[in-house]
């Protein structure tokens, strides 16, 4: 046993601590596409939303395009062949990070995301005022694919290690504050998922994680599937990403919690608690 | 031999599977179809798949149209169990003398598909775990039947999050499907994909580049080093062992992080296509070769130090034991056959991309069939992995290729296509009309192997439960298509 004391020491500190400081990795992260924000071609067409396996592109005639993050798989398609209107959208928050509402995802946002955004952001900040440092989570699987689950898994380990931000998984939905939901909501799925969300104690947020929850990616609606988990609870907050990555879900967790708005960089981080020891 | 045979008449068809078996063919699989043209009631046609050394054999017979049973495989074959109980769900015809034709894959309500006790006597209950259970994992039930610590039977509920993937595979084209390919199992998605795209190859008769090949090996081993790792932290958290769980954890993220960095996914999504791979890798190989040798040498290290924690040992050995009968008579896959002296790795014995230039290194034997072993070929496997690696890494070294795909627009046809995954092997039976998918079966080495836990309870008791499902290393997502 002893052998292992020493073997803790090697590595010293891998744990990042993002997002009270940049993390290379977080910071330079693909997430999903997004149109150029200055198209080098001005003539959008059928062709362009063609492209996309799961409808994410829409293409106005001489308007915009634009990309419904909540459907992008990151398969790259769009990117490879017309890099002139596409492209990633780069680091785990802005453009590509966790939204409050479902529109929130399509990027450039729609004229009426910012109002309803705001109403989502009041709406939750009311619910989760007393959670803000001690947030425990259950996870539940509804169809997905096992990727989601590995990444999910990954907050546990040494380099994300969410017990630094006072978040902890519970076995019992009794315990829980925070319900995480991987999978495009399979219909076997429906009566234990629900049966998890009702059994959790108010107030309560649920997480979309990944595209596949968002709006069942590939696998849209179906005999099979409810094309996305809001067929069965009611999302909160909504992650893309095929899957997300492990800052993406942190990401998402802060912005349910509200110590992380969208779109915050580190500096503006104002209540974790490596940025109080900072301010001290 | 390969290609299609068919035999007069399902009877006919089960006599030859049978044959075959005797002669050391290995059943990789009972499949049903129903041509879609046939609106409703066209004949079901049934293809088991054999393996050997040549590829895989495709036996057929067509059940009389309109027919609503069948005489069943399963009494004299006990490996198609699960396969029969999948057809029966898809398609509702019974196969006659099968011991339970409870609902495999797709939902049912609980109560509909409630079991009586498989074992009564005093004291014996039920214990159903799932399908949400403690701790982050995929959603299956598991009814455990015990008298309070021995686990005398255990049946498994799969169909909760079926996800309908065989009937989204019809109307697409290669380029899409591949994509739903890799989220078939998301943990096996680079194995996955190369598996329906030598389907697709075989089909439009084309062969990726050799960069292309050795791209895909690339990745294909790194996923397997990822699960396997991901499997030593599973029992090390079983264990309580906290610093070797953080420990392998570690390795792990770096190995999903070097992913990332060859290709932008840390599960190697959108690499492998149809006629190659979509992108050089990001990292030239210089680079690629310092970050393996980086990797590979405390991975080593920790898997040594945890290989010799006797603690840990104790809970593995003698744990969860396969039979090496068993394990013949199943066709057992991957490390879990491998683990009970059943080895059948695709790499070797059926080699695909640049496995046929690469020397694969054979294993050792085991034959204890328990959790130990079955670990114990994991990291031999991580060991040869990192050895197929530097070959790679070397191989694209010398060669500074640039082509990495080949134009591959397959009109019509039918092909089985194959690769190891770290689960075991992966087979995809694809048929294409028109450049469009009319019916795609995968059939991942996790749904092959996941019914081989009714069988490995012998003398186990509760706490077990968790090393034996971890040693299995499976992916739900990969059972309940």
């Amino acid at each position: 046993m002893s052998i292992w004391v020493l073997r803790g020491l090697r590595d010293g500190v891998v744990t990042t601590r993002w997002p009270a400081r940049p993390d290379d990795y977080a910071d330079t992260w693909r997430g999903p596409a997004r149109p150029l924000a200055a198209p080098l071609s001005s003539d959008p067409d059928a062709a362009l939303e063609a492209l996309c396996p799961t409808g994410a592109i829409t293409a106005e005639r001489g308007g915009n395009v634009r990309v419904d993050q909540g459907r992008c798989i990151l398969c790259g398609h769009c990117v490879a062949r017309r890099p002139d209107v596409f492209t990633w959208s780069q680091g785990a928050t802005g453009s590509g990070a966790a939204a409050l509402t479902r529109n929130q995802l399509i990027v450039p946002e729609l004229p009426e995301t910012d109002e309803a955004v705001e109403a989502a952001r009041a709406r939750l900040r009311e619910r989760t005022a007393a959670l803000r440092r001690s947030v425990h989570i259950r996870h539940v699987d509804a169809g997905s694919d096992g990727s989601e689950e590995w990444e999910i898994q990954a907050l546990l380990g040494p380099v994300y290690d969410i017990h630094r931000l006072g978040v902890f998984f519970t076995a019992s939905p009794r315990h829980a504050d925070v319900l995480l939901v991987t999978g495009a909501g399979a219909r076997g799925m429906t009566v234990p998922l629900r049966t998890t969300y009702d059994g959790m104690p108010d107030p309560k947020i649920v997480i979309a994680v990944g595209t596949d929850a968002v709006s069942g990616g590939l696998l849209s609606e179906s005999d099979a599937t409810t094309g996305g988990i809001a067929a069965t609870v009611p999302v909160d907050i909504w992650l893309a990403g095929s899957p997300p990555s492990p800052f993406g879900i942190i990401n998402a967790l802060l912005v349910a919690v509200g110590r992380l708005a969208r779109d915050t960089t580190p500096a503006r981080l104002t209540t974790g608690s490596r940025g109080r020891r900072r301010s001290r | 031999m390969t290609g299609t045979i068919m035999p007069p008449g399902v009877k006919a068809l089960w006599d030859e599977v049978e044959s075959r078996v005797a002669a050391g063919y290995r059943f990789a699989g009972l499949f049903a179809t129903r041509p879609t043209q046939v609106a409703g009631s066209g004949p079901i046609t049934l293809s088991a798949h054999m393996a050997t050394a040549d590829g895989i054999a495709t036996l057929e017979a067509a059940l009389p149209p309109g027919a609503e049973s069948y005489p069943a495989l399963t009494p004299r074959l006990g490996a198609a169990f699960w396969y029969e109980r999948e057809i029966h769900d898809a398609f509702g015809v019974v196969p006659e003398g099968h011991p339970r034709l409870a609902p495999l894959v797709r939902p049912d309500s609980p109560e509909a598909s409630a079991l009586p006790r498989h074992v009564t006597g005093y004291g014996m209950f039920t214990i159903p775990h799932g399908p949400v259970r403690s701790g982050v994992l995929e959603s299956i039930e598991y009814l455990v039947e015990t008298p309070g610590e021995a686990i005398p039977h255990l049946n498994m509920r799969v169909f909760y999050k079926h996800r309908g993937v065989q009937d989204r595979f019809v109307g697409m084209t290669p380029a899409d499907a591949v994509l739903l390919a890799e989220r078939t199992e998301g943990i096996a998605s680079v194995a996955h994909a190369m598996a329906f795209s030598h389907a697709i190859e075989q089909i439009a008769g084309c062969e990726p580049p050799i960069a292309a090949q050795l791209v895909r090996v690339l990745h294909a081993e790194l996923e397997r080093i990822a699960n396997h790792l991901d499997v030593a932290v599973r029992l090390a958290d079983a264990a309580g062992l906290a610093v070797a769980t953080a420990r392998l954890a570690l390795h792990k993220e770096r190995v999903l992080r070097l992913v990332s960095g060859l290709c932008g996914s840390r599960f190697g999504r959108g690499v492998v296509v149809p006629g190659g791979v979509s992108a050089a890798p990001v990292l030239p190989p210089a680079q690629l070769r310092a970050e393996l040798d980086r990797l590979a040498k405390p991975i080593a290290a920790d898997a040594a130090a945890l290989m010799a924690t006797s603690s840990f040992l104790d809970r593995l050995r003698g744990t969860g034991p396969l039979t090496s009968e068993r394990a013949r008579q199943h066709g057992a896959l991957g490390p879990i056959g491998k683990a009970a002296g059943f080895a059948d790795d695709a790499r070797l014995t059926r080699p695909y991309d640049a496995y046929r230039a690469l020397a694969v290194p054979s294993a050792r034997s085991h034959v204890a069939g328990d959790a130990l072993a079955r670990l114990r070929v994991r990291w031999e496997e991580v060991d040869q992995s990192f050895r197929l690696l530097r070959q790679v890494a070397d191989d694209l070294a010398e060669r500074a290729p640039d082509l990495y795909s080949v134009t591959c627009e397959p009109a019509s046809g039918r092909a089985v296509g194959w690769a190891e995954a770290p689960q075991g092997e992966v087979l995809y039976d694809v048929n294409i009309e028109a450049g469009r998918i009319t019916r795609c079966h995968p059939r991942s080495a996790s749904f092959h192997n996941l019914v081989l836990m009714h069988e490995v309870f012998t003398g186990d008791i509760l706490t077990d439960f968790p090393f034996i499902e971890a040693s299995f290393g499976l992916s739900v997502a990969g059972v309940a298509l």
